[in-house]
């Protein structure tokens, strides 16, 4: 972003990476497939780079307000400055806590999930599927982040990415506004669970084999690794995969 | 003819106003110990949202067998309580089914409606008794339905058995002794339903059958009543406040937490920031986040009012779902049975909010509200838009702030986010390593 202000561009859109897409392994493989499907469209976009912040959704949600808004102060500055206008973001965490609790604070965005920016593009024939490719008629269930869902009634986007691709879409029992979360939520990627008779990422991946998908696509960087977590405790990580819905549409795309 | 059965009418309609009123008042003023809020926005939404899903049941239909015998208690009472407006009527001038001259064949229609709703009550309550009892739906048998709140679910039930019985009862030997030509009866053509039982009476004196028709209308008239005032003290409430409590439902997406401003205030302060609110001299130091009641806001309290502790949110809950302490009805519960200690206590001229306990650790512990995962199953579930989420994070705001009392791992975590930007511990200037590999591979 700051290359592009100083040579005088204005992005048409932020992707906004996030933490984890920009430091968990697993989740920086889908920033690169968002950022390549990007670049292959032409759309213009840019990154903030170092000069982005956790959003200040965990510890939000584990109660310490202050931190929260000190994060997102410092982000709205720094978006504000650059006159961000759109931000796309492939974390449903980011999306919730940038479209709905940045207004509050003065930042003011039209803020999008890359599921609907996907969507878009494929509406749009920007995005030309190639017919599915590797998941060709492959049963693959879609599990809905809540953050995404409940949280914001986005439903259907993710769904269509995925019925794009010519796959068999299978739901899970709790889908949309009944899904399970992974467990991840509210805070609780950073730390153990409190005590009980089964994980959550458990329950939900013993739904999700139930279906006898392929493959479990996610939209977000917590449910993948709860969900990947969570294929590997069954030992099933052989013969199901899970992805994340750009990283679907990237392999199609041959990129 | 006597008049002192009208005098006991009177005393009994008093004494049961006069005791509504009070109940009434206790529970406003307890709704109210939670602090001010202003949801009075977008009221033609709020209508919409009221109508759909407190009148017409919307989000019971989720689970479709409940929810066709809820509706038909739920229709059932609010037909059938046309009716006691005759009752009251008769009860106060001595008449006897008053409106039956007025409406003529109509009014046999009408008592056959009511013939038939009390037989689709007496069948629903049975039905949700051997759901409770016998077939124990896992809802209603979790440890927070221990006690007076399995009991208080019966005696509903049981109650509403009996009045209709009492209905069923006083038409049939009603329309025996006007069948008979006794004097005030008034035949009406047919009543499908309480004919059934006729035989049962049909042996009787005409003194017996009087006695028993007047029984049958005293009981279910002082039934009536009295069921008004116990639903006063019984999770019962909600086929009152499911109206209220929906019509000030939040209306912002689910994934919204409201903005602490007071804060807002100190960070814009620290950043040295203006602010149009940090000219103003601070507010009263209140907490931050939720201890007891009164850090509550009112709606939260008059959701805890509202809840029938049908438990949907709890089936629903993943941290339940799984074993962990957290319920989100008992949340609800808590905050109501809270609500209801202070309340007699300041009644009692006792301490109050001040009687060393709170709500936060006496009612409820951290080891629930940590395993919230904040997933929203529990406030979509809610047939009547209740919010358990807000006053679980809430709480997490004040064991945060005021106790510093977190998990470790998530003071690690904010550990991380003040000195790396990031809730894991990686130095902020390699965010944009992810990229060398697609500059790379562009390059080839």
């Amino acid at each position: 972003m700051a290359e592009m202000a100083a040579s005088g561009e204005s992005p048409e859109i932020l992707f906004w990476v996030g933490c984890a897409g920009s430091f968990d392994d697993r989740y920086k493989a889908v920033t690169q497939a968002f950022v390549k499907i990007l670049n292959k469209v032409g759309v213009s976009f840019a990154v903030l780079g170092p000069e982005e912040a956790c959003t200040g959704d965990p510890a939000r949600r584990a109660g310490n307000e202050f931190l929260f808004q000190m994060q997102a102060v410092a982000n709205i500055q720094v978006m504000n400055g650059y006159e961000v206008k759109k931000v796309v973001t492939a974390c449903p965490h980011c999306f919730n806590t940038i479209k709905n609790e940045y207004p509050a604070l003065g930042g003011t965005y039209d803020v999008i999930h890359h599921s609907q920016f996907l969507q878009e593009l494929i509406n749009k024939g920007k995005v030309v599927l190639q017919g599915g490719g590797e998941f060709k008629g492959k049963k693959i269930t879609f599990h809905d982040s809540c953050y995404l869902g409940r949280a914001n009634d986005v439903y259907e986007a993710p769904r269509d990415v995925i019925k794009a691709l010519d796959v068999e879409l299978v739901e899970m029992k709790r889908c949309r506004t009944k899904g399970l979360c992974c467990g991840a939520g509210g805070a609780q990627m950073f730390k153990e669970p409190e005590n009980g008779k089964k994980d959550i990422n458990i329950e939900r991946t013993e739904e999700a084999l139930a279906t006898g998908a392929s493959a479990i696509a996610v939209g977000c960087p917590f449910c993948l690794t709860m969900m990947t977590d969570g294929v590997k405790n069954k030992e099933r990580e052989h013969d199901v995969k899970v992805y994340d819905l750009a990283e679907m549409i990237a392999k199609d795309m041959g990129i | 003819m006597s008049i002192l059965p009208q005098l006991l009418f009177v005393l009994i309609l008093g004494a049961a106003g006069y005791i509504l009123y009070k109940r009434v008042s206790f529970l406003r003023r307890n709704i109210f110990l939670g602090k001010k809020e202003t949801r009075n926005d977008q009221s033609d939404k709020r209508w919409k949202t009221m109508l759909l899903v407190a009148f017409g049941q919307q989000k019971m239909f989720k689970r479709f067998v409940p929810a066709f015998l809820h509706l038909l208690i739920y229709v059932a009472f609010a037909v059938i309580n046309l009716e006691v407006l005759e009752f009251i009527i008769d009860g106060l001038t001595g008449s006897h089914r008053i409106f039956a001259p007025f409406l003529g064949a109509a009014y046999g229609v009408a008592m056959n409606v009511f013939e038939f709703l009390a037989i689709a009550v007496l069948v629903s309550c049975v039905a949700f008794l051997i759901r409770r009892n016998v077939m124990k739906v896992e809802r209603f048998t979790k440890p927070e339905m221990k006690g007076w709140p399995a009991m208080d679910a019966n005696l509903i039930l049981v109650i509403e058995i009996i009045l209709m019985f009492a209905i069923l009862t006083m038409n049939a030997t009603d329309q025996l002794l006007a069948e008979r030509g006794v004097e005030k009866y008034t035949l009406l053509n047919g009543l499908v339903f309480s004919s059934l039982i006729q035989p049962l009476f049909a042996n009787m004196s005409d003194a017996a059958l009087i006695a028993i028709e007047r029984f049958a209308w005293w009981f279910h008239i002082v039934g009536i009543l009295g069921f008004a005032i116990y639903v006063t003290y019984s999770k019962h409430l909600h086929i009152f406040l499911a109206f209220p409590n929906t019509w000030y439902s939040n209306l912002k997406p689910k994934g919204e937490m409201q903005n602490m401003d007071e804060v807002t205030n100190e960070v814009n302060m620290m950043l040295g920031i203006a602010s149009e609110a940090s000219a103003e001299p601070p507010a009263e130091i209140g907490r931050f986040g939720a201890k007891d009641i009164n850090d509550l806001s009112w709606v939260n309290v008059m959701n805890a009012y509202s809840c029938t502790e049908c438990g949907r949110c709890t089936s629903e809950c993943p941290a339940n779902l799984t074993g962990k302490k957290l319920s989100p009805r008992k949340i609800m519960m808590d905050v109501r049975d809270r609500a209801d200690e202070v309340g007699k206590s300041i009644d009692a001229g006792g301490p109050g909010l001040e009687d060393g306990k709170s709500l936060l650790g006496d009612y409820i512990t951290k080891e629930e509200i940590n395993a919230c995962t904040s997933c929203n199953a529990c406030v979509e579930a809610c047939p009547v838009n209740i919010d358990p989420l807000s006053i679980i994070l809430q709480m997490r705001r004040y064991v945060a702030m005021e106790e510093s009392g977190t998990p470790a791992q998530w003071n690690a975590m904010f550990q991380n986010m003040e000195t790396s930007f990031s809730p894991w511990k990686f130095a902020p200037t390699d965010r944009f390593n992810w990229a060398d590999q697609v500059k790379s591979e562009e390059v080839k």
